[in-house]
């Protein structure tokens, strides 16, 4: 890895007017992406990721600041960043009338590759990324996965030294996510750089050398992911008692094997505690400490704090609610990307 | 898939930058694909000029002209010209379409030629627009349109035609950028056309219509292109009409054209 940057920017600003208010969607961003790197940026729906990949994809001005890729400045050498990045994501998408084959080819030629050679790198494309028998069929009709899939293999027909992946893995299913990590493992290897979004820490955890979290327009937080991890604590219990009466007692006892603090969440039954560094050694010790008090613990899970977790330790307060008129997912979903291990305990 | 992977995106030397011709080629070609892949994009083209123009010589034709047979030589060049300024507005509407699918981001995001996309898809526009033609003209002949213009006529008719249409579509492409969802491109350019081309002379001699209305039609440009088609088709060319709708083509080209692509460039 060599000590270069990628991609640099210099507090990357942008607003949206509406009729009503002006929006700050990104209010002061740096970032130093070092070639041969995986960036992931993390934050929750409306955090800013997307427009600041868009601005360093050339496709929305920056108000203020100003962002280079490989060197070339996204604004006044706005064609030279163009000819070296690939863009996937929400709003970078294939025509979904043509087949697989015809999208690529299209895009093979609008790079200037001659009619042969576009040929041949499609049909290399498409058996890499396990399309070849899809490749005559309309992209409507792909699922999820493979939808994905040609959405990469389109930002990888010029093998662009930068790839910028907006949220890839967003609604896939388990093995299309695989999937996706592989190829970006594979591109990395190959010396391209990485800025991913996305809004599952376990996913930048995964993918990313260096993550910045970010939240209303500005970064939070950045380090590796173990460092990241480390200011929210090993990992985090959660756990559900049979009877709701239980509940104050159970938290007592996790309080004091764990040595940390205990959240209660809407659920009556539950209780959830960020498992401090020096408390995991405890974590074993809490499930037999529980049924020996007599409390009937069915759900008791140990995982990596969840985004929500890591948004409370960073910023001390939950993850917002999602903003009014907003699209996309509740924030509470993040949750469901918590990588859990879970035993079923019953007395 | 690991090793295939590897091989297919390894680095390669990037092919020179591609001509804005080739480009604009290329999406033409696309437009033509969507053509051969989404067929019913074309039962609006093929249908409205057929019920159009049954509708109006039969109903019309012997109340208006004496004889259906008399109606039609003054009815298709007009109907003509409505029929392909309606398929203009798919220019807009197809726009929008991949402005609301994201398909337009990843255009770009490309290293060509700015407006290739939107001359690409005009070309492939006027695919559409020759098709509408032929149809219509077809249908006349059937139902008994004889122009004295003969074929060279006819055709001179259609290209002033598609280089109106061509203008006028830089109309739909802002359209197309500014306006929400591809429906409401749909809604607002009828709105914009149906006065236009009802309140000229397509239909009627405006001789007999109040006074505040025939001031309208004759500065309509609709009717200015109607009475230059209907001399181009009767093989005795007003020259007068005929420059003024390339005059008009031109002006709204050198207007639109400048500000479609300003709105472009800017779209976020």
């Amino acid at each position: 890895m060599s000590d270069s940057l990628a991609v640099e920017a210099r507090g990357l600003v942008r607003h949206f007017t509406t009729r009503k208010s002006v929006t700050k969607a990104v209010d002061g961003i740096d970032l130093s992406i070092t070639e041969g790197s995986v960036f992931g940026l993390l934050g929750p729906n409306g955090a800013g990721k997307t427009t600041v990949v868009r601005m360093l994809a050339t496709l929305l001005r920056p108000d203020a600041g100003t962002a280079s890729v490989l060197g070339h400045d996204v604004v006044r050498d706005a064609d030279a960043v163009r000819s070296a990045v690939g863009l996937t994501g929400q709003y970078a998408s294939v025509d979904e009338d043509l087949t697989g084959t015809e999208n690529l080819l299209m895009l093979a030629r609008l790079y200037g590759f001659a009619p042969a050679a576009a040929r041949r790198r499609v049909q290399g494309l498409l058996e890499a990324f396990d399309l070849a028998d899809a490749g005559s069929r309309q992209v409507k009709t792909y699922s999820g996965g493979m939808h994905r899939r040609i959405d990469l293999a389109a930002s990888l027909v010029l093998a662009p030294r930068v790839l910028f992946l907006d949220e890839p893995t967003t609604g896939l299913d388990p093995r299309s996510r695989n999937q996706v990590w592989d190829i970006v493992r594979v591109l990395v290897d190959d010396g391209a750089t990485v800025l991913l979004t996305t809004q599952y820490l376990d996913e930048a955890d995964q993918l990313a050398d260096r993550i910045a979290v970010v939240d209303h327009g500005r970064t939070i937080a950045e380090g590796t992911p173990s460092e990241l991890k480390r200011s929210v604590g090993e990992g985090a219990v959660h756990l559900r008692v049979a009877e709701v009466a239980d509940r104050a007692r159970a938290a007592e006892i996790t309080e004091r094997v764990l040595g940390a603090e205990v959240t209660f969440d809407s659920d009556p039954h539950a209780i959830a505690a960020r498992v401090p560094d020096t408390g995991a050694d405890a974590v074993p010790g809490l499930l037999p400490a529980l049924t020996e008090a007599g409390i009937s613990v069915p759900e008791f899970t140990l995982g990596q704090p969840s985004l929500d977790e890591v948004f409370l330790a960073l910023t001390g307060q939950p993850l917002p609610d999602e903003e009014p008129g907003g699209d996309g997912v509740p924030a509470g979903s993040a949750r469901s990307a918590t990588s859990t291990e879970t035993t079923e305990a019953s007395r | 898939m690991t090793t295939t992977l590897r091989e297919a995106v390894a680095l390669t030397e990037p092919p020179s930058r591609p001509s804005p011709l080739s480009t604009t080629l290329t999406f033409g070609w696309r437009a033509l694909l969507k053509i051969k892949h989404v067929p019913e994009q074309l039962f609006d083209v093929l249908v409205s000029p057929i019920i159009f123009t049954l509708m109006f010589t039969y109903l019309f034709g012997g109340a208006l002209a004496g004889s259906t047979q008399a109606y039609i030589q003054f009815l298709l060049p007009g109907i003509l010209v409505q029929t392909i300024l309606f398929v203009t507005i798919y220019t807009g509407y197809t726009l929008n379409t991949d402005i609301s699918k994201g398909v337009f981001d990843r255009f770009r995001s490309l290293p060509i030629w700015r407006p290739s996309p939107v001359v690409g898809a005009l070309l492939g526009d006027t695919v559409r627009y020759t098709i509408a033609s032929v149809i219509t003209i077809g249908l006349g002949l059937v139902l008994g349109f004889r122009p004295d213009g003969g074929f060279l006529g006819v055709l001179l008719g259609v290209l002033l035609l598609l280089v109106f249409a061509f203008a006028l579509s830089w109309t739909f492409i802002i359209l197309g950028l500014l306006v929400r969802s591809p429906n409401a491109v749909m809604g607002v350019s009828m709105m914009v056309l149906m006065p236009l081309t009802f309140a000229s002379n397509v239909f009627v001699d405006p001789a007999t219509m109040p006074s505040g209305l025939r001031a309208f039609v004759e500065v309509n440009p609709v009717s200015h292109l109607v009475t230059a088609e209907r001399s181009l088709m009767a093989g005795s060319p007003d020259t007068t009409e005929i420059v003024w709708v390339l005059i008009a083509s031109v002006v709204l080209t050198a207007v639109l054209g400048p500000i479609a692509m300003r709105i472009y460039r800017n779209k976020t």
